[in-house]
């Protein structure tokens, strides 16, 4: 079973980006899990999100977890979040941020000794060039399927169409762009 | 005619997509609703799907759940399908209704996504208003995660309708935990569900003038004792109905329903009997306890009313000691779940011992980790030959140890 943690807040998509990630694992035959779990529930709050993926129905509903991934849309979660609670010793960490990778580590004392598995990538202003709004989700995707090598990229952008086909063609076309972006920037 | 919806054989829903998508198989003629978390988006679904032109029935908004039971009371009365949703203080605003309903034999489905009751105020899963509605009539039929919130609230119609039962049915779901958890989910075709749920054939409706009917009438010390002798009668006697609904859903699917579901019990010493997602975490427990040879097993009420005293005591008869888990507060008694499943126990030659946890309330994670610590303290009550703990324990509650009542020992 492979497990994911997003932190996130309430606005940036971190639970439109775990269900469309599960919508798409799911199409390649796995069973997944998608949840969150809520503050409050307004705008602006620290939230989490978690994604499970299995080759075999997933039956445990506890929301305890010891994550595989641990994906921070907010750069500024990334400093006052716990985000390397309950962590494994193989734990990847892909971080949005402005920073270079150096910079922010020397900020984040959890992460000091996790260097060469910790990948970061600027998904707010990829989102703000290719979408035109603070969206880090859709970017963070991308830099997910870049650093986990679950799919091909091709792959997952077609599945995204699918996903997203309610939407405006707009809407759409930034989405490839931000995903295709950030699976190129991360690092 | 309702446009047609696109689905995949294989979707990512939450349960209340899937509980939505199940009424709008089902071709219900009156929704009335009023919506509540965490069983809003079924309400919110459905009325996109009559925004989009997806259905063919009447969705009514009304000012409370109150009225909107009310308005499933009259539209059911007058010979149509009927459906809502509520969860929680929704639900407690409509237990009035709930009794008229069922005593009026109205066969309404209602889908609730369990959640506490305040106060202190809390929005997400537990037991409590489930528990509310265990003395109101209706059938309680109880899914363990999204798939099931789906193929259940079909089965409900199913039941609900037929003509030997004519009792309303509630499908109960895990607030949050299964109504906003995405996982896979195989849905019928629309042809399919339809063709299995069938079109309701009604009895005795208001809207036939040619045979004029009373609902809700009155009867003091002469009848009243009678018609609620029947109500009851008609519960016990839904078992078989219920089975062969079961029965035939599997047929369409191959997904295979019981009253009560046992995992693991074929030689289980040490049992977890739990209600809800808590059943499918408890297995994990119970597979993992397997590996390091302790005979762990997991029983799951799949239909809390009627209550399935017989299966479970044939299903337990055999096991050395048993937790029955209640997520509900229990009020100054024991667990009232834990109160069946030992009625039904001691019944039995056997007679396992029987512990009661209190745990879960108000979304409290319930973990593997959790269930195999009870599972280990069954374990150990089986090798004592008597209860070792409090008969009744808090699991997973901060601060000290909360726990009452000790085996009598001379």
């Amino acid at each position: 079973m492979i497990e994911i943690r997003w932190h996130s807040r309430a606005g940036q998509g971190a639970v439109t980006g775990a269900k469309s990630l599960g919508d798409i694992v799911a199409t390649t035959g796995k069973e997944v899990q998608a949840f969150a779990l809520y503050g409050s529930a307004k705008r602006g709050a620290a939230l989490r999100a978690y994604n499970r993926i299995d080759d075999k129905p997933i039956i445990t509903h506890e929301k305890f977890m010891n994550p595989d991934y641990v994906l921070v849309i907010d750069p500024a979660l990334a400093m006052t979040d716990d985000i390397t609670m309950n962590d494994k010793e193989t734990t990847k960490y892909i971080i949005t941020t402005h920073m270079e990778k150096e910079d922010l580590i020397k900020e984040i004392p959890a992460l000091q000794d996790k260097a060469d598995r910790v990948f970061v990538v600027d998904c707010i202003q990829i989102s703000l060039d290719t979408i035109g709004r603070s969206i880090p989700n859709a970017p963070m995707l991308g830099a997910f399927v870049k650093v986990s090598g679950m799919f091909e990229l091709d792959y997952f952008l077609e599945n995204m169409k699918r996903v997203l086909a309610k939407f405006p063609q707009k809407i759409i076309d930034g989405n490839m762009q931000a995903i295709t972006r950030a699976y190129n920037e991360v690092k | 005619m309702a446009e047609k919806f696109d689905l995949n054989e294989r979707e990512v829903w939450d349960g209340n997509y899937a509980a939505s998508q199940a009424l709008r198989q089902a071709r219900v003629d009156v929704v009335a609703a009023y919506p509540i978390t965490p069983s809003t988006p079924i309400v919110e679904n459905y009325g996109a799907y009559v925004a989009n032109g997806y259905i063919d029935g009447e969705f009514v908004m009304v000012e409370s759940e109150h009225a909107a039971m009310s308005g499933c009371v009259g539209a059911s009365a007058a010979g149509g399908r009927v459906a809502t949703a509520t969860s929680s203080q929704g639900f407690a605003l409509m237990a009035e209704v709930l009794y008229q309903a069922s005593g009026m034999r109205l066969p309404i489905v209602l889908t609730v996504v369990n959640r506490a009751l305040a106060s202190p105020l809390n929005v997400r899963g537990d037991h409590a208003d489930m528990y509310l509605g265990r003395d109101s009539g209706w059938i309680q039929i109880d899914a363990f995660n999204a798939q099931e919130a789906y193929d259940l609230t079909l089965c409900a119609f199913k039941i609900g309708e037929n003509h030997s039962v004519r009792l309303p049915v509630m499908v109960h779901q895990d607030g949050f935990i299964t109504s906003h958890t995405a996982q896979n989910v195989y849905p019928l075709s629309d042809e399919k569900a339809y063709e299995f749920v069938g079109e309701i054939v009604p009895v005795d409706d208001m809207l036939d003038f040619s045979r004029p009917v009373t609902y809700g009438a009155q009867t003091e010390e002469d009848w009243h004792f009678e018609h609620k002798a029947k109500q009851h009668k008609a519960l016990m006697d839904s078992r078989p109905v219920i089975d062969e609904v079961f029965a035939e859903f599997e047929k369409f699917t191959g997904r295979k329903y019981n009253r009560v579901e046992g995992y693991d019990m074929d030689d289980a010493e040490v049992v977890i009997v739990a209600l809800g997602t808590t059943v499918e975490t408890a297995r994990v427990a119970a597979q993992e306890l397997r590996e390091e040879g302790i005979k762990a097993g997991v029983v799951g009420i799949r239909v809390f009313r009627p209550f399935p005293f017989d299966d479970v005591r044939d299903m337990l008869e055999n096991a050395k000691s048993v937790a029955v888990l209640d997520r509900s507060s229990p009020g100054g008694a024991m667990g009232a779940f834990f109160n069946e499943v030992s009625a039904a126990l001691y019944t039995t030659p056997n007679r396992p011992l029987v512990t009661n946890y209190i745990y879960g309330l108000g979304g409290r994670d319930f973990s593997v980790n959790e269930a195999k610590r009870i599972f280990m303290e069954q374990k150990a009550n089986a090798d004592a030959g008597h209860i070792t703990t409090d008969i009744q324990q808090f699991s997973g509650l901060r601060g000290p140890h909360l726990g009452y009542f000790q085996t009598k020992r001379s």
